[in-house]
């Protein structure tokens, strides 16, 4: 596939289908991006701030432990849903591309 | 005993180097293993680019000695993979071949942006790297009595023989071993340190509570000032996306999809990795005590091995001091190929040459690069001895986050966006973490002008005002204009080269 000229990279990203899947690209990225940061950035400051979670909940273990070990959990289920959001994604890609080569892009 | 698993280590990875050499020919072959690895297979070697003996030796010594805090600092380093999954990877490999800057180059004007990045690059690469050698030399130093000066050469003679001979190929199974011999190690530990506390997590935290106190197990023993800890979370977050030696990776796959499911399998091990350290730390505290782990090395890396020899013997310390000796080589050997990258391909072969530079020219400068690199390092290494450069890898984040990434943002998301944006962000960032760092508590102690030891909080907004300060100050058609066509490459991996 030889895409020397600019139009037609114009061309594909005035195409529904290109605008659609940015869309929900964009979409994604930011939701999951704003809940993880904060998410994140929750720990060092709840840590560093106050004592909130200091509270004993298993025997010795407390609530800030818990919070620390959750980070490790809450990043594998955002790898795993981004994951089927991006295989959905890949389809689109794929059709686009077969469009593409029948130069019947819309 | 260790000297022996230390050989049989030395062996195998030579072997592979021989191995790898004879299928070594191209500069694709040499910088990303002719795009031949599998996404779980460059998942692992991820994996063991990245963690460092600084992690295994380090994190398992903070623990021990300082308890919460230093399992508050394992958290960044998995997190940081999810701004790596979801904004860099893929876009990266669908417009990259080698560097970073091959990206850049789609919008920009080649030779600034190629020069000012290979720049940023190589000193990530050397910060980073003179902290894992001079690391290693004390780490070696304290497991087989090694002179300090004999193991940097050592380690050092063997990552260039890995680059230079074997390139990508090597390392990337190099890392593959490491990856699978620390997974295996920590393992091991993990398991029978729980079986001491019939398997269960509760029973190890009442006995640390008890023997140290609750608040050992609270935050607040290690960072005083909230600030610093929030700066280094910044730091590890933003960072870990613009290190050039986990960037260059994601060219070493052939698709998109097979990049995302690196960053997966990295991600699952890596996490797994450190969420044990916590079992490695509060294990050796309780089961070794603090005072002998001090007693052996004042910063507490020797909590790990001495866990090991308390809980297998003679056997298992041995093994497990081979297994830190293979994670510092392949860290190291991961640093020298990216940097040599940036050196042949963005400065020699696009700047120097114009672009003009045959194959066997190209591959040529990266081995001499390599040899450079690795030769450069290893002086800055020697000299360094006794010195305290643990800020070094601190620094190397806080470049790669102020430096790289709002360039790679940027570039990817905003369509004004231009050349001088790109070189005044990456100058920025650089300068500003570096001087920040200079004027920190780091170097000037107690008196510091600059109160954070990391300097993320306020160089990672400044690397991003610089490249919106360079942009909207300048006119570039050119980079506007050719917005749509990385655009479309980055977002579908449609029309990428082979």
């Amino acid at each position: 596939m030889e895409l020397r000229h600019s139009n037609q990279w114009k061309k594909i990203a005035r195409s529904s289908e290109f605008i659609m899947l940015m869309k929900r690209r964009r979409r994604f990225q930011i939701f999951s991006a704003t809940f993880f940061v904060i998410y994140y950035f929750a720990l060092p400051v709840l840590a560093g701030y106050t004592g909130l979670l200091n509270k004993k909940v298993f025997g010795a273990m407390n609530g800030i432990y818990l919070f620390a070990l959750s980070q490790f959990f809450m990043a594998w289920i955002i790898a795993f849903i981004y994951v089927r959001h991006a295989n959905q994604l890949d389809q689109t890609i794929e059709q686009m591309k077969k469009d593409l080569s029948k130069g019947a892009l819309s | 005993m260790a000297f022996l698993f230390f050989a049989i280590i030395v062996l195998i990875t030579l072997l592979i180097t021989y191995w790898a050499s004879r299928r070594t020919s191209t500069t694709a072959d040499f910088y990303v293993a002719g795009k031949s690895i599998s996404g779980w297979q460059n998942g692992i070697a991820i994996a063991g680019d990245y963690m460092s003996a600084a992690s295994f030796l380090g994190i398992a010594g903070i623990i021990a000695l300082n308890g919460f805090d230093g399992f508050m600092y394992s958290v960044g380093w998995l997190v940081a993979y999810l701004v790596v999954l979801i904004v860099v990877a893929e876009p990266l490999r669908n417009t990259g071949r080698y560097t970073l800057a091959d990206m850049l180059a789609y919008r920009m004007s080649r030779k600034p942006v190629r020069a000012v990045a290979a720049l940023s690059t190589i000193t990530i690469s050397t910060f980073y790297m003179i902290a894992q050698l001079v690391g290693a030399g004390g780490i070696i130093k304290l497991l087989l009595g090694l002179d300090y000066e004999l193991s940097i050469i050592i380690i050092g003679v063997l990552m260039i023989l890995y680059v230079v001979f074997g390139g990508m190929l090597a390392t990337t199974w190099v890392q593959i071993i490491k990856a699978v011999l620390l997974m295996t190690g920590t393992l091991i530990l993990s398991f029978l340190v729980l079986s001491k506390f019939h398997f269960s997590m509760v029973e190890m935290f009442n006995q640390v509570s008890e023997q140290y106190g609750q608040a050992f197990l609270e935050p607040g023993k290690l960072y005083k000032n909230p600030l610093d800890n929030i700066s280094l979370g910044l730091a590890l977050l933003a960072g870990t996306a613009g290190l050039p030696h986990i960037l260059i990776r994601f060219y070493t796959v052939p698709t998109a999809r097979e990049a995302r499911k690196s960053v997966v399998w990295a991600m699952l091990i890596i996490g797994a990795f450190y969420i044990m350290t916590t079992f490695l730390g509060f294990g050796a505290a309780l089961l070794v005590g603090q005072d002998k782990i001090i007693l052996a090395d004042q910063s507490g890396n020797m909590s790990a091995p001495l866990l090991a020899e308390a809980l297998g013997g003679t056997y298992f310390l041995a093994f497990i001091s081979a297994v830190a000796f293979a994670t510092i080589l392949a860290v190291v050997a991961g640093l020298v190929i990216s940097a040599a990258g940036a050196f042949a391909h963005d400065f020699y072969a696009n700047v120097l040459r114009n672009g003009k530079a045959t194959e066997s020219e190209q591959i040529r400068v990266a081995r001499y690069g390599s040899v450079g690199v690795g030769i450069i390092s290893i002086i800055l290494a020697l000299l360094c001895k006794n010195q305290n450069v643990a800020f070094l890898v601190a620094l190397a984040f806080a470049v790669a986050a102020s430096a790289n990434l709002p360039v790679i943002i940027f570039s990817l998301f905003w369509k004004r966006f231009n050349t001088y944006g790109a070189v005044a962000g990456m100058l920025t960032g650089l300068l500003s973490s570096i001087i920040l760092v200079i004027i920190s508590p780091n170097v000037m102690g107690a008196g510091a002008i600059f109160p954070l030891k990391n300097p993320a909080l306020l160089s990672v907004p400044l690397g991003f005002i610089g490249a919106i300060l360079g942009t909207l100050l300048s006119k570039d058609t050119m980079s506007e204009e050719s917005y749509t066509e990385l655009y479309v490459r980055a977002n579908t991996g449609i029309g990428m080269k082979d």
